[in-house]
């Protein structure tokens, strides 16, 4: 359908509060750039600005419905980043669990054949 | 075993350094030889490494293929800039999901510690937006905690769009 933006600049609208605020606002359902504005004690115009860069990242699509602009969270360009973050969550941790195990297994088949219980 | 950790330096720094029972030349062999990165650099459970080339030497390509049997699959090119065994691997990456993400020039070091081994990751980000915008995401403060609560906040959301 849509070329997704390069992951990069999804990461970048991520790194200010008020855009992860929003998002999260947005998590929680369909809003208009009034209904953001209000928790966010900020003024439409600044809201439409993040909103922008949210919706070039792909983070965030909106609808026309009569003269409202409703927003919501782009299925496509959070799944983008979340494949990524799912890695960099759990693959660092993960993976040196792992890797004491491998290291331990190198250091029985070091110890090799005076091992008990090691077939001959 | 002590913990991973990982924080800040500079704009562009991130640092990770983690213990492990085992000498620098066991660590610094299971980073390089693929048969034994195949048994551990897989990420989150389901994930194997059906593909892995570490041509170690400078300027030796790296490549690492990743699949899941529901999450389908990426990967991961790089090249080595610098060898010294048992203490010191340099090399560059980028994940391919599929556009390339930003260049990690990644500095691995094993040192002996005790009857173990320190290894300090030393990753360089392009710029400190870059870096900004990983840290953000949740890198700082033990990874964990912040991005589960990143996705606590966005997955409900998207129960809610459907198939946007």
């Amino acid at each position: 359908m849509f070329e997704q933006p390069p992951l990069d600049l999804a990461f970048a609208a991520l790194a200010d509060p008020t855009r992860r605020a929003i998002l999260a606002r947005l998590a929680q359902g369909e809003a208009t750039v009034l209904e953001l504005a209000e928790p966010f004690d900020m003024t439409q115009p600044a809201v439409s600005q993040h909103l922008k860069v949210l919706e070039d990242a792909g983070l965030v699509s909106h609808r026309v419905e009569g003269s409202k602009r409703p927003r919501r969270l782009s299925k496509a360009g959070i799944d983008a980043m979340d494949q990524w973050l799912d890695m960099l969550r759990n693959a660092l941790k993960a993976n040196y669990s792992r890797l004491d195990q491998v290291l331990a297994s190198m250091e029985r088949k070091n110890a090799g054949p005076k091992k008990k219980g090691e077939p001959q | 075993m002590s913990k991973l950790t990982l924080r800040t330096e500079g704009d562009t720094y991130l640092i990770v350094t983690r213990r492990f029972a085992a000498p620098p030349e066991a660590v610094y062999r299971a980073h390089i030889e693929p048969e034994l990165v195949q048994k551990w650099m897989l990420g989150p459970a389901g994930w194997t490494m059906p593909v892995c080339i570490n041509e170690a030497k400078p300027g030796g390509k790296i490549r690492y293929e990743w699949s899941h049997p529901q999450r389908g699959s990426f990967f991961l090119t790089g090249e080595f800039l610098e060898l010294e065994p048992y203490s010191r691997i340099v090399h560059v990456e980028r994940m391919h999901l599929p556009d390339p993400t930003p260049d990690n020039h990644v500095e691995t070091r094993f040192v002996t510690d005790g009857s173990g081994t320190l290894m300090t990751m030393r990753m360089t980000l392009p710029d400190a937006q870059t870096r900004a915008a990983m840290l953000s995401t949740g890198m700082e403060n033990g990874m964990e905690a912040s991005y589960v609560r990143l996705e606590e906040m966005i997955k409900p959301g998207l129960a809610r769009t459907g198939a946007a």
